[in-house]
């Protein structure tokens, strides 16, 4: 399986996720920059974190309208994998590829940690590899990491089982003790309609190795190429 | 044709929490200013747009907004134009 890792000025995870996919994974994989106007043949595309554009006006706002970007929609509207991972999540709600919208954390922080995450949800392409109810441990660093739309997409996304991820204590618990960024109904990641696009503001690709403190997202890469190999 | 000073506040919508605004409110608040009932901290764009009226460059900036400017998830915005001195 061929990744593309898309860096766009300000990207800073994307040497991390590269990592993850190659050495990790044992995928290959392509770095994709932002002025090109070609995946290269890529089967997954990755949005790495960082600060695309520094972040001007909002957190993935200028990203968006980037040469590669109108690939990636290309490639997500014919229903081929796209992650959106910390900024990317940010770039893949401002494509309108994703519904929502990543707004300053509650406690004003940028938040550097680990948090706990309960894995639900209806989407074998990432989740395959995981146990439903399953909890991780996976690191997030952000300071516009909590999500928001209205009441009506809330419950759309609830009842159609396209919240992946919420934030949760070690025992799987949903409370607002465990949410570090405010996020309504503790969710830090989604995917679309067609469950191809997914973004999420905690990093798997951190969690790879046991010298990294947890191989927890490693499952999730896995999910899609079982998926692939099936 | 002429240049038009176009002046775009964008702000947090209501209902949806601005922990900026929150502190901010706060802080006047312990300030003695108890009449502040609410603070939202958004942004403020000023354009110089050539067009024929102000009602067209207003428009312009409007979908400038809507395509860019403002997210129309959590922002709210507001349009003025004025003959650029």
């Amino acid at each position: 399986m061929k990744f593309g890792i898309v860096t766009f000025p300000g990207s800073n995870c994307d040497v991390d996720a590269l990592h993850a996919v190659t050495d990790a994974l044992g995928q290959t994989a392509v770095s994709l920059w932002h002025r090109e106007h070609d995946t290269q043949g890529c089967d997954v595309l990755i949005l790495p974190g960082g600060f695309s554009y520094g972040d001007a006006l909002r957190a993935g706002a200028i990203a968006r309208f980037s040469p590669i970007m109108q690939e990636v929609i290309a490639h997500a509207e014919r229903g081929a994998p796209v992650i959106g991972i910390c900024n990317g999540f940010q770039i893949l709600c401002e494509s309108h590829l994703l519904p929502g919208a990543l707004m300053r954390n509650a406690g004003m922080k940028f938040i550097c940690d680990w948090v706990h995450l309960r894995v639900e949800g209806a989407a074998p392409r990432y989740l395959n590899n995981y146990q439903p109810g399953q909890v991780l441990r996976i690191p997030i660093a952000h300071g516009e990491g909590r999500y928001v739309a209205d009441d009506a997409t809330l419950d759309a996304l609830d009842q159609s089982g396209h919240v992946l991820f919420r934030y949760c204590d070690t025992d799987g618990a949903v409370t607002d003790a465990a949410n570090p960024n405010g996020a309504l109904r503790n969710i830090a990641g989604i995917t679309n309609a067609s469950g191809n696009v997914l973004g999420m503001m905690p990093h798997p690709e951190r969690a790879v190795e046991s010298l990294l403190g947890s191989t927890d997202g490693l499952a999730l890469f896995e999910s899609l190429l079982a998926r692939v190999n099936a | 044709m002429s240049r038009f000073r176009v002046s775009i506040q964008i702000v947090p919508r209501k209902g949806l929490l601005d922990p900026q605004g929150k502190a901010v409110a706060d802080a006047l608040h312990a300030l003695s200013f108890s009449d502040v009932a609410d603070a939202r901290i958004g942004r403020y764009i000023v354009l110089d747009i050539d067009a024929t009226s102000a009602a067209d460059a207003e428009k312009s900036a409007r979908a400038m907004c809507d395509k860019l400017l403002a997210n129309p998830v959590t922002e709210d915005y507001l349009i003025a134009a004025a003959v650029a001195a």
